[in-house]
């Protein structure tokens, strides 16, 4: 392992704020941190930085206790990208990703053909280039953020620690940043310890993730063992939705209430039409879904109720039944558009069923456009 | 890449020259210029081959304009270099000496010796003055580092600086309230600052205490670039921050006391120049800048005082009152410039 803490407290002004803190990473891998607002992510990099005083425990790169080392030792292997906005004055972008070279310039900073090798190689790894005279002040946020974590990697740190390197960006920057990460803690066999707010985006870029709530890490583990829907709602103690680990999506809360509609669906067709109704909050229940069809992750928390069928089987009378009981119970039964093959033929007979029970019967387009314009 | 680099190092060449040459153009004018008119041509013989030895024009000009002029250039300097550090410290371009209640710290200590010593022993010498002056002025930057240990952020610290030369003001007006007219007369002349009491032996000590400041800060012009990016950053690329906050504190707080002690209060130099300096050489690189700045500071304040003396002459205008009618429209002026660039 090269970073390490062992049992390590943080807070502010002695007070503790997490406790016990056991984590580590190795050099080339990614570790991040997770939790609610105010869980107190930026207080542990903090403390890892040494920026913040830690209250008890031990703080190792590579077995040696770092709270023994200058400012200047630790800045050869580890430097930062903090969440505070910078301003230089009349500083451009090459300028400001020199900056990294601090520890490793003369007594006036003056720059060897080396220091501006490794800026030039830096800007081209976050490919910003072509940004290297513009004045900092003038570019965007997104283009901020790679300069910024250009100057990190232009200190040729074996340790980078970034405090929500994502906040502030749009979601295309946001893939493009972590991108970048990614490739630079393979390329330059760096230790990255990040937060991120995002816990779809973490769980698909980390080799390790930490959740952190109340005064202690819930869990530390690769995204495999720690995201479950279950765990990632109690973290974040969601009560009004769901989260959904798989894709990465969030669902708003189901509607409530005795089910008006009846959704027959399959195949992704069923998800735009689930929204629809959860957005106008009219209950539904939807069928019939095999286990694995994609519409069954987003049915199975929005809808009242789910008739489903085992994957790869076909639909028999069993589920048919099923589905006839709750259309019996709603006015309207929308059709999705599923298309129909072998094993879900039999759904047809729902929708001459709906029919023969003079139910009203809409397409999904017909859906739209009617409760778009008024409520059911 | 390489193109714009060149472009810097020619852009502060012609700075550099231009500046030398105005400072040279002070002096001449400095000179040349005052109740007595002496020609060009003679100034020369008499600096550089030491002509008439004891005449009149001689004594004018060894005794009186030539320590006069190069106190107002060392001193401007100074005050400039001042501005400069403050203004790193705080991140702020409004930090001088004035703002952070440092030249009140120097008039209230001058005015209780003026107003409440000078009285029951008679005058004084203008060393003690000078002396009083420079203790008040490190008095006050000895509270603001005391509350920069606790105070969380930097416009915080600003704010306690502000409230701290309010309260010197309170103190000085509360003085004011005992003092006879004449008193209270010298400590008004003397607040408005002026490099008339400039003397060989002066300003042998001014040049001892400023070059001594201008070479340190030139030493910790890497750490204030660093600085610049933020005290996290800063931290982060390996300095040592408290060190490095007292050490600008202390270097700018030694360079405005002795202005403040030798000249008086002198209002907007500390602002003003290092601004223009940053839009002479298109940087705030500290290396550049500490003696970019210190050459424009001689530069503005050879020549206030030139319109100090000259532009009612016989009568002479205080050296504040010239500084402030071009230093503050300078300001204004940067400023707007400044916000339209952000925006």
């Amino acid at each position: 392992m090269y970073l390490k803490t062992e049992n390590l407290s943080v807070g502010y002004s002695g007070k503790v704020l997490i406790h016990d803190i056991n984590l580590s990473v190795e050099r080339g891998k990614i570790l991040t941190l997770i939790g609610p607002n105010g869980a107190g992510k930026s207080t542990i990099l903090k403390t890892i930085t040494k920026h913040l005083e830690k209250i008890a425990g031990v703080v190792t790169i590579e077995n040696q206790n770092i709270s023994k080392w200058s400012n200047k030792d630790l800045a050869k292997r580890l430097s930062v990208m903090l969440t505070e906005r910078i301003s230089p004055e009349l500083m451009t972008c090459e300028q400001v990703v020199a900056m990294g070279r601090y520890p490793y310039t003369n007594h006036f900073g003056a720059l060897t053909p080396e220091d501006k090798r490794v800026v030039q190689e830096s800007l081209r790894l976050v490919r910003a280039e072509e940004l290297a005279n513009r004045s900092f002040s003038d570019i965007s946020d997104g283009q901020r953020q790679r300069i910024m974590l250009a100057r990190a990697i232009c200190q040729d740190p074996e340790i980078i620690v970034l405090d929500e390197p994502t906040s502030y960006l749009d979601i295309r920057h946001k893939i493009e940043l972590l991108d970048i990460l990614r490739k630079m803690a393979a390329e330059k066999n760096v230790a990255v310890v990040m937060s991120l707010h995002e816990i779809d985006l973490a769980a698909k870029i980390s080799d390790q993730i930490i959740c952190i709530k109340g005064d202690r890490i819930e869990l530390f583990g690769t995204p495999e063992e720690v995201f479950s829907d279950a765990r990632i709602s109690e973290l974040y103690e969601i009560k009004t939705g769901s989260f959904n680990t798989l894709f990465g999506s969030v669902e708003l809360m189901a509607p409530a209430g005795e089910p008006k509609v009846f959704v027959l669906a399959g195949a992704g067709k069923g998800i735009p039409v689930y929204r629809l109704l959860q957005k106008h909050k009219i209950a539904f229940t939807t069928g019939v879904l095999f286990e694995n069809d994609v519409d069954m992750q987003v049915a199975k928390v929005l809808a009242a109720h789910v008739v489903s069928a085992p994957a790869f089987m076909h639909v028999g009378e069993q589920e048919l039944c099923e589905a006839r009981k709750w259309i019996d119970r709603v006015s309207y039964v929308i059709d999705a558009g599923t298309p129909l093959g072998e094993q879900n033929q039999r759904c047809r007979e729902l929708t001459e069923y709906a029919a023969a029970q003079h139910k009203v019967t809409l397409t999904a387009a017909e859906a739209f456009a009617k409760i778009g314009k008024c409520r059911m | 890449m390489t193109n714009t680099k060149i472009t810097a190092l020619i852009r502060y060449q012609i700075v550099f020259i231009i500046l030398l040459v105005l400072i040279a153009l002070g002096i001449v004018l400095n000179v040349n210029t005052g109740t007595v008119d002496i020609a060009p041509l003679r100034i020369f013989q008499i600096i550089f081959t030491n002509l008439d030895e004891g005449s009149m024009d001689s004594n004018i000009i060894w005794k009186i304009r030539l320590p006069r002029l190069l106190t107002a250039a060392v001193l401007g300097g100074a005050l400039s270099v001042s501005g400069f550090l403050l203004q790193t410290f705080f991140r702020n371009p409004i930090a001088g000496p004035f703002v952070l209640g440092i030249s009140s710290g120097a008039k209230m200590c001058v005015g209780f010796v003026i107003i409440f010593i000078a009285g029951k022993y008679g005058t004084l010498s203008s060393y003690t003055m000078v002396l009083t002056a420079f203790i008040g002025s490190m008095l006050m930057m000895g509270f603001v580092l005391l509350f920069s240990k606790n105070a969380k952020s930097m416009s915080m610290l600003l704010v306690i600086g502000i409230m701290i030369g309010y309260i010197c003001s309170a103190v000085t007006d509360f003085c004011i309230a005992f003092a006879k007219d004449n008193e209270i007369a010298n400590l008004t002349s003397w607040s408005m600052g002026s490099f008339s009491g400039g003397s060989w032996d002066s300003l042998g000590i001014i040049c001892v205490i400023v070059f001594c400041g201008l070479f340190c800060s030139i030493l910790i012009s890497k750490p204030m670039e660093a600085y610049q990016l933020g005290e996290g950053y800063a931290k982060s690329m390996g300095i040592n921050i408290k060190l490095f906050r007292v050490a600008l504190i202390v270097l700018s707080s030694v360079l405005s006391a002795c202005v403040t002690a030798f000249a008086g209060p002198i209002s907007f130099v500390g602002i003003a120049v290092p601004q223009i300096a940053k839009v002479l050489m298109k940087t705030a690189k500290p290396v550049v800048i500490i003696p970019t700045a210190f050459l424009c500071g001689a530069v503005f304040c050879m020549f206030c005082d030139l319109i100090a003396r000259a532009a009612f002459a016989p009568m002479e205008l205080a050296i504040g009152t010239v500084t402030s009618a071009f230093g503050a429209p300078v300001v204004i002026s940067l400023m707007i410039k400044r916000r339209k660039q952000e925006q």
